[in-house]
């Protein structure tokens, strides 16, 4: 997520809090962006939006930096939104241990499934494609979204993401790591070449 | 290698965290496992397909916030501060 210019200079104090509006005022439209793009539909956004920043007020103090700052409103406006999402699709978190690879005693995959479609966006044209990637996000407990979006979406290093989720980043590693494969699991029932699979 | 082997590392090797030597093995096992192919082939398009999810330009940036938003967050916010959450 862009930061485009710093925050203006504060009459009141250096805290974020003590300049809530001026952050509300700065940050919110792009999160009611990524929200609309979420949600796609204008209430449920705005309410996903105050939502988030209605937490960020009792974290903000937390936070170092604009740039981090930026990151983890973000984060909790996707949050948020997906998890109105899941509320109006209703659709059921899953387990993450329920959606990792399982193996057979030789060593192979349980289930390998059919190989993707060679072009997903042909399948389902791009906006159906983005709609099953939030659906799907939006089942996967919170831990592991969190980490999807720090690192693969908004393109934060290990280090930036481990630090604002106060986790070591041998560890954040890891959690990506199953996060990526069970949103991948997530997704071998849409893309498979045999949709059976 | 085993298919379980190259799965658990697959996000270093894709890093390119693993020493030469393991790299080999990993591009050895792939030439021979097509399921393991595939897995990476999907595993790949899974961040790719994160990426788009979020970038597809079909959501311009408002240039302003509904007044009425910014209005309920302030006023929602007035009053002591109820401390950190846990996010």
């Amino acid at each position: 997520m862009g930061t485009g210019e710093p925050l203006p200079p504060t009459p009141v104090g250096n805290r974020p809090r003590d300049h809530f509006e001026l952050v509300v005022r700065r940050f919110a439209p792009r999160l009611l962006a990524v929200a609309r793009r979420i949600l796609r539909d204008e209430a449920e956004s705005q309410d996903a939006v105050q939502d988030a920043l209605l937490s960020a007020h009792r974290s903000l103090d937390k936070l170092r930096g604009e740039s981090q700052m930026s990151s983890w409103l973000f984060k909790i406006t996707v949050n948020a939104s997906l998890m109105r999402l899941r509320r109006i699709k209703r659709l059921a978190e899953e387990p993450i241990e329920a959606l990792e690879p399982k193996f057979l005693a030789d060593g192979h995959r349980q289930d390998p499934g059919s190989p993707w479609c060679e072009n997903p966006e042909a399948r389902f044209g791009v906006q159906q494609l983005c709609e099953l990637m939030f659906e799907e996000m939006a089942r996967l407990p919170e831990a592991y979204r969190n980490v999807l979006i720090l690192r693969d979406v908004q393109g934060l290093t290990t280090e930036e993401a481990a630090e604002l989720l106060s986790i070591r980043p041998g560890a954040l590693k890891v959690r990506l790591h199953r996060a990526r494969c069970a949103l991948r699991e997530l997704m071998q029932p849409h893309l498979a070449e045999d949709r059976s699979s | 290698m085993k298919c379980y082997e190259l799965i658990a590392f697959v996000h270093r090797y894709l890093d390119g965290e693993l020493s030469t030597s393991e790299s080999s093995v990993f591009d050895q096992h792939l030439t021979v496992c097509p399921d393991c192919r595939a897995f990476l082939d999907s595993y790949q398009t899974t961040v790719q397909l994160e990426t788009l999810a979020f970038a597809e330009p079909d959501a311009p940036v408002p240039e302003e916030v509904p007044e009425t938003l910014v209005t309920a967050v302030l006023a929602a916010t007035r009053g002591p501060a109820r401390g950190p959450v846990g996010d």
